[in-house]
C-alpha cells in the first residue's frame, strides 16, 4: 500500500489516430483532470494514419491507473502502452548551446567525447551540442556543462518502446 | 444518388430513426432548414438553444433513444454548452448538430464563428468537425453509435456551411469502423463468480444502484436480483425508478417496497445512509461514487466489501477502492447474477436476513422522512405528496435543481425507470421545464410534471411558449418560497444566516406569466387550495403553471454536511 501512494515518474506510450484535435484531446484530458505532463513527444509512425505519443507523467499508482483508463476512453486512442509492468527502452535527444571560450573548449570536447555527444554547430563563442540518452546520462552531462555555462537547451522529451521478448 | 450535404443530413437522420429535432435556425444552418419541410421529421422550434439541448436530453431520458438538436454557429452553439455538459455528466445519449462558418473562413474570426469543437471537447463523449461532405454520412452514423453505446453520452457534429451546400454521392455506411472504441459489454465470468461467493457469505448486504441501471434498461434484472439475495436497495438520484419504491399490497393499495431504502447521500434517507454505513457488503451497480453520495470517502461504507459493476472502467476505483470490479453492461452483468442465484438459491434466506431487516426497520421507524403540514402555510413536501397521490404515481416527473429536486426525490415514489428526469451530475438550474417538454414530445398523452422552484424556473421560462405553440400540456409546479432555497439553507446552517443574494422577493407574477404566454396559471396560497389546484391543472389539456406559495424557510432533511460521513446527518 505504501508503494501505491508513492508519487513516481511514469512513461506512457499512446498510439492515436492521426487526426486534427487528437493532441488537444490528450492534453486537455491531463489539464482538465489535474494530471501532470512532464514531457510529451509526438510523431507519425510506420503505420499510415497513426501517430505515437510518448508522455512522462507523475502520480501515485491510483492516479496512473486513472490516467491509463481515461486515455483508453478517448475514441481516437488506439492503444495505451503502460510501461509499469513491461521492460522498455527510452531515450531523449537534447540540443545544448554552451559557452565555449578558449579556456573551456578542450574541456567541452572531452565531455562530448566521454558522453558520445556531437558538436553540431560552432561559432566564435558557442558550441551547440547534440546528445541522446536516458535520464541519468542526460542529467550527468547537463550537470557538467552547467559549470561551464549553458545558455540555451532544447529537449525532445522522452520516446519509449517496449523491449521485445528475448525468446 | 447524388445529394447535397443538407439532404444527406436528413437521409442519415431517417436511417437512425430520428422522429424529432429540437432546434433554432441561423445563417450557418439555413441550408438544412431549407430542406426541413420536405422531410417527415418533426421540428420543435425553441426560444433559446439551451432549451433545445435540454429538450433533446429530456426526450432521450424518457425514451432511451438518442435526442437530437440542431443550432446555428457561434452563439447558437455556445448556448447549447450547458445542455451538453448536463447530458455528459448524466450519460445521456444525444447528437448535437451545430452550424459553422464555411471551411475557408474557419480561424478567421468570421461572423458568428466559434471553435465549438474545442469548447465542447471536455463535455462531449466525442465530437467532430466535418470538413468534407464525403465524410458526412460516416460521421453521423458514428455519432449516433457512440452516443447510445457503452456509457452513453452527447456527441457533437460541427457542420460548416459549405459542407452542407456541397454535393456528393450518398451512401450510408453499413459498418462502423472505430478501432479505438470497443466498450466491454460482457461481464467477466470469473469476477462474477467471486462476487457471487461474496454475496453468499454476507450478512448485511446493500444494493447501491445508479443511473447506469436505467441507461442499460436493467431495472427488471435489478429487481429480480434484489429479491434473490434479499438485499435492501438504495439508489442515487439518477437511479430513482430503477427499483420500484412501492408495491401493491393485497388490498390494492401501494406500500413502500419492504426492500426499498430510499435515496442515499447528502439528502438521502436516514435508513439508506445508516444501512450503507453498517453494511458488510455493498453491491454497487451503474453508480459512480459521486461526492454527493459518499460524503467523506473514508467514512463511506467503512465495514463493507465492495462489488462494483460499471460499463465505464474509469468509474471503477476512481473515488472509492473496490474489492471486486466488474466492467460490463449492467443488464448483462445482472443477468449473470440472477442466473447464478436462480440455479443455486441462498439457503434459509429469510432467516439469514431477518436481523438485518430488523435493524433497518428500526432506523426507518425512528427517523422517517418527515415534515409537519400545519397552520395556514403550505409545506413544499405536502404539494409533492399530494401530486403523487392524485396521479397515483403515474407521471413523468422532471425537476429543476435545488430543494425542489431533493423534495421530489424524497416524496414522490418512483416505480418505473425513465419517469424521474433530473440534472444530477451538473445540477443545472433551468433544466426541468425544457426536459419536461422533451419528455412530453415523446409521450404526448402522459402526465408530465416539472417540479420547480421560483428561482430555477426563471432560467428557462421562455420555453413555456414552446410548450404552448406545440400543444405540449406540461404541468409546472412551482414551489415558490421567494428564495434560492438550497443556497439559503446552506447559509442558514453554515454561513451565519447571511442570506446574501438568495432572496427573490422581487418576483414576477407566475400566473400572469402563464397567461401572457397562452398557458394556464393557477395559484395556491393555503393548504386547502393545494389539492383543487392540482386536480384542476391535471385535468387541463394545456400547459399549466401552478404557483404554490410555500413556507419560505423550509429545509431539506436529512442533510449530510459537506465533508462529513454519511452517517452524520442533520435531522429535522
Amino acid at each position: 500500500m505504501e508503494n501505491n501512494n508513492k508519487v513516481q515518474k511514469h512513461t506512457i506510450g499512446v498510439l492515436v489516430e492521426n487526426q486534427p484535435g487528437v493532441l488537444s484531446r490528450v492534453a486537455g484530458l491531463f489539464s482538465g483532470r489535474g494530471f501532470n505532463i512532464e514531457s510529451l513527444a509526438v510523431a507519425v509512425t510506420n503505420e499510415p494514419g497513426l501517430s505515437r505519443i510518448t508522455l512522462v507523467t507523475t502520480g501515485d499508482q491510483h492516479i496512473l491507473e486513472q490516467i491509463i483508463k481515461q486515455l483508453n476512453k478517448l475514441i481516437n486512442v488506439i492503444k495505451v502502452f503502460d510501461f509499469r509492468e513491461t521492460e522498455f527502452v527510452d531515450r531523449e535527444m537534447i540540443l545544448i548551446k554552451v559557452r565555449a571560450e578558449e579556456q573551456t573548449r578542450a574541456e567541452i570536447l572531452r565531455i562530448v567525447d566521454i558522453f558520445r555527444a556531437k558538436v553540431v554547430d560552432v561559432s566564435p563563442h558557442f558550441y551547440t551540442l547534440l546528445i541522446t540518452g536516458d535520464d541519468p546520462k542526460i542529467s550527468a552531462i547537463l550537470e557538467l556543462l552547467e559549470q561551464i555555462g549553458i545558455t540555451e537547451i532544447a529537449r525532445t522529451g522522452k520516446v519509449a518502446l517496449a523491449r521485445s521478448k528475448k525468446h | 444518388m447524388r445529394l447535397k450535404g443538407a439532404q444527406i443530413f436528413f437521409e442519415c437522420l431517417k436511417k437512425e430513426g430520428v422522429e424529432v429535432v429540437f432546434g433554432f435556425p441561423g445563417g450557418a444552418v439555413i441550408d438544412i432548414y431549407h430542406e426541413f419541410p420536405k422531410h417527415d421529421i418533426r421540428h420543435i422550434l425553441v426560444r433559446h438553444e439551451q432549451g433545445a439541448a435540454h429538450m433533446a436530453d429530456g426526450y432521450a431520458r424518457a425514451t432511451g433513444r438518442v435526442g437530437v438538436c440542431l443550432v446555428t454557429s457561434g452563439p447558437g452553439a455556445t448556448n447549447t454548452v450547458t445542455g451538453i455538459a448536463t447530458a455528459y455528466m448524466d450519460s445521456v445519449p444525444m447528437v448535437i448538430f451545430t452550424g459553422q462558418v464555411p471551411t475557408a473562413l474557419i480561424g478567421n474570426d468570421a461572423f458568428q464563428e466559434v471553435d465549438i469543437v474545442g469548447i465542447t471537447r471536455p463535455c462531449t463523449k466525442h465530437n467532430y468537425l466535418v470538413k468534407d461532405v464525403n465524410d458526412l454520412a460516416r460521421v453521423i452514423k458514428e455519432a449516433f453509435y457512440l452516443a447510445r453505446t457503452g456509457r452513453p453520452g452527447p456527441v457533437l457534429i460541427d457542420l460548416p456551411k459549405d459542407v452542407v451546400q456541397a454535393t456528393t454521392e450518398f451512401r450510408y455506411p453499413k459498418q462502423i469502423e472505430l478501432t479505438g472504441y470497443r466498450p466491454t459489454v460482457e461481464a467477466h465470468m470469473g469476477q462474477v463468480k467471486r462476487a457471487v461467493q461474496m454475496l453468499r457469505k454476507c450478512k448485511k448486504p446493500v444494493i447501491y444502484a445508479g443511473g447506469g441501471v436505467i441507461a442499460a434498461e436493467a431495472s427488471e434484472e435489478l429487481t429480480k436480483f434484489a429479491r434473490l439475495v434479499k438485499a435492501p436497495v438504495t439508489t442515487t438520484l439518477m437511479g430513482l425508478g430503477g427499483f420500484p419504491a412501492v408495491e401493491e399490497n393485497p388490498e390494492g393499495k401501494k406500500d413502500l417496497h419492504p426492500q426499498w431504502l430510499g435515496m442515499l447521500g447528502m439528502h438521502g434517507t436516514f435508513r439508506a445512509n445508516m444501512a450503507v454505513s453498517n453494511a458488510d457488503l455493498l453491491f454497487a451497480v451503474g453508480a459512480r461514487f459521486d461526492d454527493r453520495v459518499t460524503g467523506k470517502i473514508s467514512g463511506f461504507a467503512p465495514h463493507a466489501k465492495i462489488i462494483h459493476i460499471d460499463v465505464d472502467p474509469t468509474s471503477i476505483s476512481k473515488n472509492v477502492m473496490v474489492d471486486i470490479p466488474i466492467v460490463g453492461d449492467c443488464k448483462n452483468a445482472l443477468q449473470r447474477f440472477v442466473q447464478a442465484f436462480e440455479e443455486e438459491p441462498i439457503e434459509n434466506l429469510d432467516e439469514l436476513r431477518a436481523p438485518w431487516f430488523k435493524e433497518i426497520r428500526k432506523w426507518k421507524e425512528t427517523h422517517p422522512l418527515a415534515y409537519k403540514q400545519e397552520g395556514e402555510i403550505i409545506k413544499p413536501q405536502f404539494v409533492i405528496e399530494k401530486m403523487y397521490e392524485i396521479c397515483h404515481g403515474d407521471a413523468i416527473v422532471t425537476t429543476e435543481v435545488g430543494q425542489n429536486q431533493m423534495w421530489a426525490a424524497q416524496y414522490f415514489h418512483f416505480e418505473r425507470p425513465r419517469e424521474f428526469i433530473s440534472s444530477g451530475g451538473l445540477g443545472t438550474m433551468g433544466y426541468g421545464l425544457p426536459a419536461a417538454i422533451g419528455a412530453q414530445v415523446a409521450f404526448p398523452d402522459r402526465l408530465v410534471i416539472d417540479i420547480a422552484g421560483d428561482g430555477s424556473i426563471q432560467m428557462n421560462i421562455q420555453e413555456v411558449i414552446t410548450a404552448v405553440c406545440n400543444g405540449l400540456p406540461v404541468k409546472v409546479a412551482i414551489l415558490n418560497n421567494r428564495f434560492l432555497g438550497m443556497v439559503r439553507q446552506w447559509q442558514e446552517l453554515f454561513y451565519e444566516k447571511n442570506y446574501c443574494a438568495t432572496c427573490l422577493d422581487a418576483a414576477p407574477d407566475f400566473v400572469k406569466i402563464a397567461e401572457a404566454y397562452g398557458a394556464v396559471g393557477l395559484r395556491a396560497t393555503r393548504p386547502d387550495e393545494v389539492e383543487p389546484v392540482i386536480r384542476e391543472a391535471f385535468a387541463i389539456k394545456k400547459p399549466v403553471l401552478m404557483d404554490f406559495v410555500v413556507a419560505a424557510e423550509e429545509g431539506v432533511y436529512p442533510m449530510v454536511p459537506a465533508g462529513k460521513d454519511i452517517s452524520e446527518m442533520l435531522l429535522v
